[in-house]
């Protein structure tokens, strides 16, 4: 490796280099606030670092190209967002709080590896860093039962999907003897007839299944409205956006470079796998009245949306869900934010009951709320229905009719809960001594930093040209 | 550029009206009054400018274009013309209406109620304005949120169920409106390899008939919901019975008219073979909607319900002229489409004002008012007059001609769309009748109209007075709209 190489390394050695940094100054001494400091200066670095680092392969393992940098900045603001809201949310809680950092930063570096990913090697690699972190952080407090319960079932699930994932990579390898995309697709382009490559599909099929219960994508859901329930607020978005994020970058990225869209079988399988998503994701919402819950299910279900722009696997699908994966990212994050919030020291604000005529209580909280909720159902003013609108574009241009017929029907489903919560959050007190106090405030600087968001949520809604044009120089060049 | 500022005018104001609301109510208003204001003020000028034929460039009597998404060649352009002027100034005055009204109205979260009514108008002048596609589904969808806020917040008991289907209802038609949309953005390239939402430029994309007839159904699916049409009218007169009387006229006077415009501008000249094909099911439901509905306006015991019957009965006039494929008649549809919003706007009001003063919706509470409020059931019986059609009043002029037009084409849907006329004679009057007449069982002792209210009604009054007896200017302008679609309007 030479020294170019390692230039372009860059992003993910300050990450890697800042979670050092941190072990090494909680074990000079213990302090939250130098933890913290420390933590966002090292996404800051690591975010400015996307944009000037120059591009290139580092090693057969990563390919630190346009594309992966656009991904590893949305990761890293996601994660410096995160992490704000952690400081709040853990200086209310008893025990250590500075490993916590730690953590997050080593599962974001696990995220960034993905994206930066063209090898299955590197695949496996950064799942596996990814996944030993979130099983530290979803238990992090670990005196609540619930979290409790959640890390142990991420901790079995992720596992037993990593065997999914281990063998079906080694079918992938028995079929075509080599692990790095690009000569995968060489071969996979050079083989006339599909019955040439018997255990491809198959191997695939099985890496689909992994990458799968990290998108939690339906049928393998299940754990996703349990961890969601029970990971702290901070960490539950954590979870659905930068671990989602790392993952679907990977995703577009072996989808489209290798060619496997030319096997109707596979695109069958990734339909029913879209169409499930959508389903379920929308339907079990229906039925929660746990605000955790819900925003779970819903990321299911956009989960199902993201794959009908994946399956059109042309330039516009990738921009499509380039840009819906920003949109969703800072829908998430401000949806969560909120609940981080209003949480208190004793439980996450997860009950819908929490929830009632916040308006009337808290107006700027519950209107960033509200606005995150309708953006997620995709209505126009919020980069959400763009997002949405692309999507079916992108669905429309590859004549998946079916798909965006479903995603439309289930979108209008979603509605009706996104719907709920915003009512509740505009209830009116029943009688005039209920509630009408206003809430303590809590974290103010995370209010404005939740409002900003809400800005740019609507910006992007109302302008997105030039984030479009950023994705479209950096994303567009990998077809 | 004086499209672009009405549009900017209403969403500041909003915005700015929104957080005086802290400092005092009234202030934000003022400035919702006065945003709205403005707004009418630079309509009437541009009506005023160009009256006229001879001053128009490029067929289009105002014109803004600028590029809003060019990797997707979306524009954001607006023009306008004939038919849209009209409908702006109507959705303008009665947009002043509303704000007035909610005057005493509305007393809790007074900025937030008034940012929400701006930005439905500006929603409404966008779809109305809009020559580009997106522009115009993206200003369709625009309205849905802050009109579901106004039924849900400020509504009556069942509001939230009424908001939550209203929303779905009209969210899920606009989708498929969405699909189509983008079906056609699709043809047009594969015909021509442009992208373009351009209104201008679809008109004239060759479709294979299959295609042409799917893409119009998914355009129908949103209109229809948000006219309504027979069977998809059943969100209406859930939303008008838990709104408030201010929101009803927002919502069945001015959101309807966008639904026929939308099928006057967009569907009938993009899908003109498809249209045609399927005329002969949505004439039939046009006039099953006008009788089904002043059967079912009869038997209301609720007054909104009442009015929301009676609303729907009168666009299923509209529909029927719009896809009668006669210009006689398209003619009596817009004219019909502003008398309507006018006259049954006006009824959503005396019933609202009604139950200020009574603390009710339902017409057995009533009877006898004219005994202690003989001007606001003067009002009422003025207002269920043009309603049933009185000539005289701009209504009749409307459906006049639509049935004029409709007899050109089809005798028999224009005879049983008559008996809808007939029809509608018996539930305005039992209106009346229930509301106002008869003896004072409940020995009401109330206040009359207020100065504000009496000035309302009567320049509602006037207006219907000048449509019905001199409806020329309303024909002029619309002459010129004709210019875009020549084989609607010969």
């Amino acid at each position: 490796m030479n020294d170019i190489h390692l230039i372009s390394l860059l992003p993910l050695l300050l990450i890697a280099g800042t979670s050092v940094l941190v072990l090494l100054a909680i074990s000079v001494r213990r302090n939250h606030a130098a933890a913290f400091a420390l933590t966002l200066a090292g996404l800051a670095a690591g975010f400015c670092s996307t944009f000037f680092t120059p591009p290139g392969q580092a090693t057969q393992l990563l390919l630190m190209d346009r594309y992966a940098f656009f991904f590893m900045g949305l990761l890293i603001a996601a994660s410096f967002f995160i992490a704000l809201l952690c400081y709040g949310y853990l200086a209310e809680r008893e025990g250590n709080k500075e490993e916590f950092y730690v953590l997050l930063l080593v599962a974001t570096l696990g995220a960034m590896t993905l994206t930066a990913s063209s090898h299955f090697a590197s695949l496996f690699l950064g799942i596996e860093i990814l996944s030993v972190a979130l099983y530290g952080l979803i238990a992090y407090l670990r005196d609540r039962p619930l979290t409790l319960e959640a890390g142990i079932k991420y901790l079995i699930l992720a596992g037993s999907s990593s065997a999914f994932l281990a063998f079906g990579i080694a079918l992938v390898y028995a079929d075509l003897g080599v692990l790095d995309f690009a000569t995968v697709a060489q071969r996979i382009s050079s083989t006339q007839s599909e019955s040439a490559l018997q255990l491809l599909i198959p191997g695939t099929i099985l890496i689909l299944v992994g990458i799968g219960f990290k998108l939690a994508l339906a049928p393998f859901h299940m754990w996703t409205p349990d961890v969601y329930e029970g990971a702290p607020a901070p960490v539950t978005a954590f979870v659905a956006t930068v671990s989602k994020g790392g993952m679907f970058a990977l995703l577009l990225r072996y989808f489209s470079l290798s060619g496997l869209d030319r096997f109707p079988r596979l695109l069958l399988v990734l339909s029913i796998i879209a169409v499930a998503s959508m389903l379920a994701g929308n339907l079990l919402a229906l039925f929660s009245t746990n605000v955790k819950r819900i925003l779970a299910y819903s990321s299911i279900a956009h989960m199902g949306y993201l794959l009908v722009a994946v399956e059109a696997s042309s330039r516009l699908g990738m921009t499509a869900a380039a840009f819906y994966l920003v949109a969703y990212f800072i829908m998430i994050l401000g949806a969560f934010g909120v609940v981080t919030v209003l949480s208190d020291g004793e439980r996450d604000a997860d009950r819908l009951a929490d929830y009632r005529g916040l308006f009337w209580r808290r107006p700027v909280l519950a209107l960033v709320f509200t606005t995150m909720l309708l953006s997620l159902a995709g209505i126009p003013l919020t980069a959400g229905f763009l997002a949405k609108f692309y999507l079916v574009a992108a669905g429309a241009d590859s004549h998946a009719w079916l798909l965006i017929l479903v995603l439309v029907v289930t979108s209008t489903i979603g509605l009706f809960y996104y719907l709920r919560v915003v009512t509740t959050l505009f209830q009116q007190p029943v009688s005039e001594d209920e509630t009408l106090e206003p809430l303590p405030r809590r974290a103010p600087a995370i209010s404005l930093v939740l409002t900003v968001l809400t800005i740019f949520l609507i910006w992007f809604g109302v302008f997105p040209s030039p984030l479009l044009h950023l994705i479209q120089s950096t994303i567009g060049n990998i077809f | 550029m004086i499209l672009g500022w009405l549009l900017a005018i209403l969403i500041a104001g909003g915005l700015i009206a929104w957080p005086l609301a802290r400092l005092h109510p009234l202030l934000s208003r003022l400035i919702a009054l006065s945003a709205v204001a403005l707004d009418l003020a630079l309509a009437l000028f541009l009506a005023a400018r160009d009256f006229g034929p001879g001053s128009i460039a490029g067929g289009w009597r105002e014109d803004l274009d600028l590029s809003w998404i060019p990797q997707f060649g979306i524009h954001f352009h607006l023009g306008l013309d004939g038919l849209s002027l009209l409908l702006v100034l109507l959705t303008l005055f009665l947009g002043v209406v509303a704000v007035v009204v909610s005057w005493t109205e509305i007393t809790t979260a007074v900025g937030f109620y008034h940012f929400n009514l701006l930005l439905i108008l500006a929603g409404i002048l966008g779809v109305l304005l809009s020559l580009d596609l997106f522009l115009f589904y993206f200003s369709w969808e625009l309205m849905l949120v802050p009109m579901y806020f106004l039924i849900s917040i400020w509504g009556r008991e069942q509001r939230v169920y009424a908001a939550i289907k209203f929303f779905l209802f009209t969210q899920l038609s606009g989708l498929l409106m969405l699909i189509a949309l983008l079906a056609l953005y699709f043809a047009h390239h594969q015909a021509t390899g442009v992208y373009t939402f351009e209104y201008q430029d679809l008109l004239g994309t060759p479709l294979d008939p299959h295609a042409a007839m799917w893409i119009m159904l998914g355009f129908l699916a949103a209109f229809a919901v948000k006219l309504p049409v027979f069977p998809f009218h059943t969100w209406l007169p859930d939303a008008c019975t838990e709104a408030s009387a201010a929101t009803n006229l927002v919502l069945a006077s001015l959101m309807a008219s966008t639904a026929a415009y939308g099928m006057i501008r967009f569907l009938l000249p993009l899908f003109p073979d498809a249209v045609q094909a399927i005329s002969p099911l949505m004439i039939v439901l046009a006039v099953i909607g006008i009788l089904y509905s002043a059967f079912l306006a009869f038997s209301q015991t609720n007054l909104m319900r009442l009015v929301a019957y009676a609303s729907i009965g009168h666009l299923g006039f509209v529909l029927l002229a719009i896809f009668a494929g006669n210009s006689l008649a398209l003619r009596g549809a817009v004219m019909t489409i502003i008398a309507h919003a006018i006259s049954i706007g006006a009824l959503f009001l005396v019933a609202g004002a009604v139950e200020k003063r009574v603390q009710s919706r339902e017409i057995d509470t009533m009877g006898g008012l004219w005994e202690t409020i003989p001007r606001l059931s003067g009002a009422g019986l003025f207002f269920a007059l043009a309603a049933l059609g009185l000539p005289g009043l701009g209504d009749f002029i409307g459906e006049f001609l639509i049935l004029i037009g409709t007899y050109q084409a089809h005798i028999a849907a224009a005879a049983v769309a008559a008996c809808g006329v007939l029809a509608a004679t018996f539930y305005a009057l039992r209106f009346v009748q229930r509301a106002f007449q008869g003896p004072n069982d409940h020995s009401w002792q109330l206040p009359d109209l207020a100065p504000r209210e009496a000035l309302i009604f009567g320049i509602l009054m006037v207006v219907l007075l000048w449509l019905g007896f001199y409806p020329q200017p309303v024909f002029e302008t619309l002459r010129q709209a004709a210019n875009h679609a020549p084989a609607l309007w010969r």
